[in-house]
């Protein structure tokens, strides 16, 4: 199965665990399953309008989902999928 | 009175000191280490480049990539990630509207202060529940770290 992993933030919101394995074929699938089972995570993770958060990125192996097919991009038995926050600030 | 605390070790404190002091007039960032066995305690700060595009005396930003190989680094040696260093240059270490918007729960913001290229202060804040603004961590230097040759 695809693993996704889980940023240190948010693993208060899936018991502290780091990873979750999912049956996911697409990216929104697999963050939909992610979310159906941690339910604490939709507020972290996706808007008023269900759709992933601009300050939350979503890496397939090494590429940003947004320069494949977003959440319709393909999942693989063995991918690893990243859910990146933002880092970002200043004065 | 808040009771929040954050205890940083002097070789991690010296490191981000010296990191805010080198990239003057810019905004240095990079990533913290450490435990929470005895409350959040930081043991290792590893500076990253600030990958902002534009002017980076104001704004710092940490590219997806480096946030990925800090997540390994931290499941390789058995460290917990638990936040965020950046400098605030000629400006106080209060975080800013810009490092709520996009701050998450759990980590600590770690923000020093550095005035015409000498440090000045350093604070720590994390996010509140309701995400609505962050709490200041009483900042707790310990001096008394055993240090390995």
């Amino acid at each position: 199965m695809a693993k996704i992993i889980i940023p240190t933030p948010l693993r208060k919101f899936t018991g502290n665990t780091a990873t979750f394995e999912t049956k996911g074929q697409t990216i929104g699938e697999a963050i939909q399953e992610l979310i159906d089972n941690h339910q604490a995570l939709s507020k972290h993770l996706l808007d008023d309008n269900n759709k992933l958060r601009s300050f939350i990125k979503v890496y397939l192996g090494e590429e940003d989902i947004n320069s494949l097919q977003k959440e319709a991009t393909s999942v693989a038995e063995n991918a690893v999928i990243s859910i990146v926050p933002a880092i970002a600030g200043g004065c | 009175m808040n009771t929040y605390k954050i205890s940083i070790e002097e070789a991690p404190l010296n490191v981000i000191y010296r990191h805010g002091e080198k990239a003057f007039p810019y905004e240095c960032c990079g990533f913290l280490y450490g435990d929470e066995q005895n409350g959040r305690r930081i043991t290792l700060a590893k500076p990253v480049a600030n990958s902002k595009e534009g002017d980076q005396r104001r704004r710092f930003e940490i590219s997806p990539v480096e946030y990925m190989k800090a997540e390994n680094y931290a499941l390789e040696n058995n460290l917990s990630l638990l936040g965020v260093y950046h400098s605030h240059p000629n400006h106080p270490a209060i975080a800013s509207q810009h490092d709520l918007s996009v701050a998450m729960p759990y980590f600590s913001y770690v923000i020093v202060s550095v005035m015409d290229g000498k440090v000045a202060d350093i604070k720590s804040w994390q996010l509140k529940e309701d995400k609505q603004e962050f709490y200041e961590e009483r900042v707790k230097i310990e001096t008394d770290t055993f240090s390995p040759v």
